[in-house]
């Protein structure tokens, strides 16, 4: 039942180099080859070196009265709160991305064809939204537990939705398409033969699932909730809405609150410790398994019928009913009651900033992140791959921390480098970084490129090395072989980071929040003046239209980055 | 070679010399909302032809922000809302004094920096909300007294983060001195009726729909849910009258150390300070003006008049840490 045979089978080129052992195929390939990725990759790392080594000159004096403060007083219940966080939503989302991305992409069942891309809707929805929605609409005051009280007298106790189930719920609720997409292109990938070699050899559904599928996804998988997971430690909005917290609350009260930067930048650093040992042992679990490229499937493995169809059908609605149907119809009764009278032309501005940022973002990340792909690839030296690792690192800082963190860089630069630079070649010696749209996007760059480098080192890990091998066998070479034969191959790939760094760039607050030049704002900005303030119904004009403005390519992109036919 | 060193001078003029700013334009970083500052940004630009560009985002993010910018600064004017932020702004030696006859005339000294750096705009106070169907106000007396036995379950706050309940700490341990306030803040804790809440707007819509009996507010959001419900059952009570009075936090403007533009700055927080102005600022967040001889909207008038704590606001930051300090002991979240 091993993967490797079916896909050498299937293959129709001979590729007996690529199964020489690691050590022996690194004789062949010519160093000065690997080496010429040296540069690219260090300059991008570099990039995210920056504002981490921000944070680790913070180390230089440390405040013993915060330190020792905050471990008695906060750090036993903040590390317990986050734990509870982190195996929760782990569970959760793998639980619902996978189960979901199962059903979709090998089942028949009624509503299949239409829940498929529906069920990625919710990225489009910000956690902050999502929580402040859940909140204002099932808290003690808001209208259900009111209509209930109405019903059945005041003495009606509910379970609390400020809890820590609640904010578990919530954040499985809007990070689980992370695990979605990513299962679901890869269930996709896996194609008919290997699954239908499972049954005719007599494995159940069950069985060719567990030993079949699961364990192939299981990279594409891993990647999914290290991105969901990262999302969940370094949230803040989400968790404050709930009041939950956590250590990222920890970073914004030493900051906030005692105003020592270099103490909420040591807590980040040890933040970011935690992440890099996650994203350690995922790479280490993900092993040796290899993911293959067949042909994509053309029907459904499975048809259910009668009580297993309805149930199929149920467990999807139910998810996309909680995620994203039941938060949209309050957030339009908002709208209607309170958000449609803030309604301006101003409101034109804010979604072309927004769509501008957010499309920019993505065209530069997902270049970017493909340089990334392709040099761990062709050069997989570990200088290379510590470059990479270091590149992705960014995503996991509380988005604040690593605003800051980008800005202070930035700032340093400026003073530094530009001023001087300007001054001598006879310029207003002016500072050109901070405060101009390419520092911004420079920022989500650093901030995003790890979105956008998942979902591409699995689609190009799907490539047989022998393809472009027999490719380049045939004279074609340099930027040909890329336009020609793995651009088309990494179309589903690259389409998915663009989509998940564009919507990641609309939500996106702190860093627009601090280096947006003057007059850029965008409909986050507008959500979070409104929801600082409170005033989450007014809220709703900003968060409705970020949603819609997100939409579209949600289900565009959805639509084309893999699909079954029929 | 020489016509290359020129195509580059040329190419680096057109990069660098994009920056240079004009005169007659004033640059304000700002954590009070956009919908708060431009309707009297505006009608500054109506009136003298000044542009007034600015950015808002949090406190802190703003003052790492000017503090990086160094020399090179962008910013004039750092306008904040509570007083806590702008002493902590003063310590971070990101403002420089400025005196001015005007705002001196206009804006009482204990709403200004003792230095000079910033003076107040706007007034708010932190006060007592309670519910008019379960609460008679004679039963209210002081912040102190909701410590007592008789709210227990019948308390709501907000979040220990939110830096006016930060301020409103540090000035009772100013009063009533560390070991009492300690007390009083786990009397608070105890009485709680449910966990603290993120915002004020909650807290009312708590009390309102009977979830608690009583709460501690900032007046404007009191304001803004009884314009959309104005059946609220809800009421504002002023404590500590026979004492030092209600907490009483403010708006401010700081002029930046590097300023481009102090001048222009200057002018417009004198500006900021006149009646004319002063209407507007107070009157789009229901706030009080913090020059006494603007009287304040009739809505907000409609609370009643109290007896505000005379206490200069700078003591807020200056026992910010140690409030903070004390309500994690106090196990307030």
């Amino acid at each position: 039942m091993e993967a490797a045979v079916f896909a050498s089978r299937a293959s129709p080129l001979p590729h007996s180099f690529s199964r020489l052992p690691m050590h022996l195929r690194e004789l062949f390939v010519a160093h000065p080859a690997q080496r010429r990725w040296y540069p690219l990759v260090f300059v991008i790392a570099a990039l995210v070196l920056l504002p981490l080594s921000v944070l680790l000159l913070s180390w230089q004096s440390i405040d013993t009265q915060i330190w020792s403060h905050l471990w008695d007083t906060q750090m036993p219940r903040l590390l317990g709160n986050t734990l509870t966080l982190i195996v929760g939503v782990g569970v959760g989302v793998t639980l619902l991305g996978v189960s979901l991305a199962w059903l979709t992409s090998l089942c028949e069942f009624p509503g299949r064809r239409w829940l498929d891309w529906a069920l990625m809707l919710p990225f489009a929805i910000p956690a902050y939204v999502l929580a402040f929605v859940f909140v204002g609409l099932l808290d003690f005051a808001g209208p259900v537990q009111t209509l209930l009280r109405e019903w059945f007298g005041m003495g009606l106790r509910l379970p609390r939705v400020r809890s820590t189930g609640g904010v578990i719920i919530v954040l499985i609720l809007v990070f689980y398409p992370y695990v979605y997409l990513l299962s679901r292109t890869a269930f996709l990938a896996q194609g008919k033969g290997l699954m239908e070699a499972a049954r005719v050899l007599g494995q159940s559904p069950w069985q060719a699932f567990w030993r079949v599928a699961l364990p192939m996804a299981r990279p594409a998988i891993g990647a999914g909730v290290a991105l969901a997971l990262m999302e969940t430690l370094a949230d803040f909005g989400a968790v404050s809405v709930f009041n939950f917290d956590t250590f990222t609350t920890a970073i914004y009260k030493t900051w906030y609150g005692f105003f020592s930067l270099s103490t909420a930048a040591q807590l980040a650093s040890l933040l970011l410790l935690v992440v890099m040992l996650v994203l350690y042992g995922e790479r280490r679990a993900r092993g040796a398994s290899r993911a293959s490229n067949e042909r994509p499937r053309v029907s459904a493995l499975y048809h259910l019928r009668g009580p297993k169809a309805w149930l199929a059908s149920g467990w999807c609605l139910l998810v996309f009913a909680c995620a994203f149907v039941i938060p949209m119809l309050q957030l339009v009764v908002w709208f209607w009651q309170r958000g449609r009278f803030d309604l301006d032309e101003r409101y034109t501005g804010l979604i072309l900033h927004t769509l501008y940022l957010g499309g920019m973002a993505a065209l530069i990340t997902v270049s970017v992140a493909l340089v990334l792909a392709f040099a761990r690839r062709q050069a997989p030296t570990p200088a290379i791959r510590a470059g990479v690792s270091l590149a992705n690192l960014g995503y996991a800082l509380p988005g604040s921390v690593l605003a800051v963190s980008i800005m202070l860089a930035f700032s340093y630069l400026d003073r530094e480098l530009v001023i001087p630079v300007s001054g001598w070649l006879g310029g207003a010696g002016k500072p050109l970084l901070l405060g101009s749209l390419s520092a911004l996007l420079l920022a989500y760059l650093v901030r995003f490129i790890a979105v956008a480098y998942g979902p591409l080192e699995n689609s190009l890990a799907r490539i047989r090395p022998s393809l472009p091998e027999a490719a380049r066998s045939l004279g074609v070479s340099g930027p040909r072989l890329f336009f020609k034969v793995y651009l088309p191959l990494l179309l589903p790939g690259t389409l998915s980071a663009a989509l998940l760094v564009f919507v990641d760039v609309l939500k996106e607050m702190p860093a627009t929040l601090l280096m947006r030049p003057f007059g850029w704002d965008t409909l986050a900005v507008r959500i979070f003046e409104m929801t600082s303030e409170g005033e989450w119904a007014r809220a709703s004009l900003p968060a409705l239209t970020l949603v819609l403005v997100g939409l579209l390519p949600v289900i565009g992109l959805i639509r084309r980055s893999a699909h079954r036919i029929g | 070679m020489l016509a290359r060193k020129r195509l580059l001078t040329a190419l680096a003029l057109t990069v660098f010399a994009s920056g240079v700013s004009a005169a007659d334009e004033v640059v304000v970083y700002s954590s009070r909302i956009d919908e708060l500052i431009k309707p009297v940004f505006d009608a500054y630009t109506a009136k003298t032809g000044v542009k007034v560009k600015f950015i808002t985002d949090k406190e802190a993010p703003l003052m790492q922000r000017i503090k990086a910018e160094g020399q090179n600064a962008t910013a004039d004017l750092l306008l904040t809302v509570d007083a806590g932020n702008l002493w902590q702004a003063e310590q971070m030696g990101i403002l420089q004094p400025f005196t001015s006859a005007v705002i001196d005339k206009n804006i009482p000294s204990q709403y200004r920096s003792s230095s000079h750096e910033w003076t107040g705009l706007s007034l708010r106070a932190r006060t007592i909300a309670y519910s008019t169907d379960r609460v008679k106000p004679e039963e209210l007396s002081t912040y102190e007294a909701l410590a007592d036995k008789n709210w227990e379950g019948r308390l709501c706050l907000r979040t220990a983060k939110k830096v006016y309940n930060q301020s409103l700490t540090a000035t009772m341990i100013e009063v009533n001195g560390a070991e009492k306030t300690e007390e009083i803040l786990k009397g608070w804790v105890n009485n709680l009726s449910t966990d603290v809440f993120s915002d004020d707007i909650a807290v009312l819509e708590a009390i309102n729909a009977g979830q608690c009996d009583v709460g501690i507010v900032n007046t404007y959001y009191y304001g803004r849910l009884h314009k959309q419900k104005p059946d609220l059952a809800v009421k504002l009570f002023w404590p500590n009258q026979a004492d030092r009075g209600v907490h009483v936090n403010l708006s401010g403007i700081g002029l930046t150390k590097y300023a481009p533009h102090p001048e222009a700055a200057k002018a417009l927080v004198e500006w900021m300070t006149t009646p004319e102005a002063q209407s507007i600022f107070a009157g789009v967040n229901q706030e009080f003006p913090a020059n006494p001889s603007v009287a304040p909207s009739p809505e907000v008038a409609s609370w009643g008049s109290f007896k505000a704590d005379a206490l200069p606001v700078e003591v807020a930051g200056k026992r910010q840490a140690e409030a903070i300090r004390m309500m994690d002991r106090a196990g307030w979240n």
